[in-house]
């Protein structure tokens, strides 16, 4: 087909994952992205909590990443688990609103930047996904990485994981309240950001 | 297969509410909104985060703006899937179990497209549903309606050289909830898109032409405009559908993410 289609383009709106999407979307090892005794993987996990602190059992969440180096991926193989690192992956939370991942820790992909995972929020009363960014703890990136030193402490401290004592990364999100994690958009445009707009 | 079975999907309590007292919300809203653009506030494409009608939202919606943030390289990538991520069979819904589905044989097609027109090629499309008589495979949905034996609801595939998903499956119906009593989801498909660029991803449902249920429906309804509403809705194609086989619905995808903000036209611009 050639369909010659008109410019600008609108986008098509999100809407809400839903409440079923656990028989659908979440595959097995969807978590793993390297095998167990990887040389080098690393546990990041943490909960969900909503408005209330309480914990948020039917929400989904995606991470992609850079390689150690600071590569890119670009083999596929996500939903296959055959031991390639593709750098992406999905998780859903359990009953206590908790979930993990089994990885590698990100490098930098630009100079002078902090490196991160890339985190997509998915959840049943959610209206849209939320995108936003879970930082490694270490390293002088969270004092010059634009983004972290844009934010004051309480709300730097929402995207900045937290090693723990056996070495894994902890990295809880907060939707709604006291804490409240920050969520981000790449929109340039007027009023972007704003509840509804770019969305 | 993953199942929760983690007790109701909203408060039983939920259910005192009339559909007169939410629709009069979903019309307050909207008024809100149409008046909000005659004083020059920005076009809406999205839902609104902070939507109460749609209840399940009220502990759950950001109450702080999105902070804007510059993509950084990894952002300006999504994973790449292949051949070998899906089966073969996995675009027929009609065929994982055996026999054959109970329901209208539908085929869906359409273009994913980013905000300047180019196809999203050879990426992952994720397709879930309820079965034809409104009942998810899924152990929390509890609408005592028949489950089908041949019928999972589930579907994947990619995209072709250019941009083009296809999958048959049947018509899904639609299901009570209970955000208020008496409520009624318009029939619907669950889609999972990947674009170009991680910030084009998006979930979202795909509807169909001239269900009764729009108006009543808050999910529908928390996107403010109008005009973005029935961008989810497909139409009837008679030249996707095939003949003595399956009735055809066409339903076109732009993901934009990061790059432009696309802006309606004033009234009387056009």
């Amino acid at each position: 087909m050639s369909d010659v289609l008109p410019q600008p383009l609108p986008p098509t709106p999100g809407q809400t994952v839903g409440p079923f999407f656990g028989f659908a979307l979440p595959y097995e090892r969807g978590n793993e992205l390297v095998e167990a005794g990887t040389p080098g993987a690393v546990r990041l996990h943490g909960t969900v909590r909503d408005g209330a602190g309480d914990p948020v059992p039917d929400a989904m969440l995606e991470i992609w990443q850079a390689d150690p180096a600071g590569g890119v991926p670009a083999r596929s193989g996500s939903l296959l688990r055959d031991g390639t690192f593709t750098g992406w992956g999905r998780a859903e939370t359990d009953r206590e609103g908790g979930y993990w991942f089994r990885t590698l820790t990100p490098g930098a992909t630009e100079a002078g930047r902090a490196p991160f995972f890339h985190v997509t929020l998915f959840a049943r009363g959610l209206q849209t996904r939320l995108f936003t960014r879970a930082y490694l703890p270490e390293g002088a990136g969270p004092a010059t990485d634009p983004l972290l030193a844009s934010l004051d402490a309480r709300d730097r401290a929402t995207l900045v994981t937290v090693r723990e004592p056996d070495g894994s990364l902890r990295w809880d999100v907060r939707l709604q309240g006291e804490g409240e994690t920050v969520f981000l958009t790449y929109d340039e445009g007027a009023g972007a950001g704003r509840d509804g707009v770019g969305a | 297969m993953t199942v929760q079975d983690t007790g109701p999907a909203t408060a039983p309590d939920a259910a005192a509410e009339t559909q007169a007292q939410l629709s009069a919300e979903i019309e307050a809203g909207h008024a809100a909104y149409a008046a909000g653009l005659e004083r020059g506030e920005p076009q809406e494409h999205g839902p609104r985060k902070n939507w109460p009608p749609y209840r399940s939202s009220l502990l759950r919606h950001p109450t702080k703006d999105l902070r804007h943030a510059d993509p950084e390289t990894i952002e300006l990538y999504s994973p790449v899937f292949g051949e070998r991520d899906i089966g073969p069979l996995e675009a027929d819904l009609t065929v994982q179990r055996g026999g054959e589905p109970i329901g209208e044989r539908i085929v869906v097609r359409g273009r994913v497209v980013d905000g300047e027109g180019r196809p999203v090629r050879r990426q992952l499309v994720e397709v879930w549903q309820a079965n034809a008589a409104g009942r998810y495979v899924h152990k929390r949905d509890q609408h005592p309606a028949p489950i089908d034996p041949n019928f999972t609801g589930i579907g994947r595939m990619l995209t072709d050289d250019d941009g083009w998903y296809r999958f048959q499956t049947i018509k899904p119906g639609p299901y009570p909830w209970k955000n208020h009593f008496n409520a009624w989801r318009p029939a619907h498909i669950h889609f999972s898109l990947f674009g170009r660029e991680i910030t084009q991803r998006i979930v979202t449902q795909m509807y169909f032409p001239g269900d009764p249920l729009f108006a009543l429906d808050p999910i529908y309804q928390s996107i403010q405009d109008p005009r973005a509403r029935e961008r989810l809705v497909a139409t009837y194609d008679h030249d996707v559908s095939e003949h003595e086989w399956a009735t055809g619905y066409r339903w076109d995808i732009v993901l934009t993410g990061a790059h432009r903000t696309w802006t309606e036209p004033e009234d009387g611009d056009e």
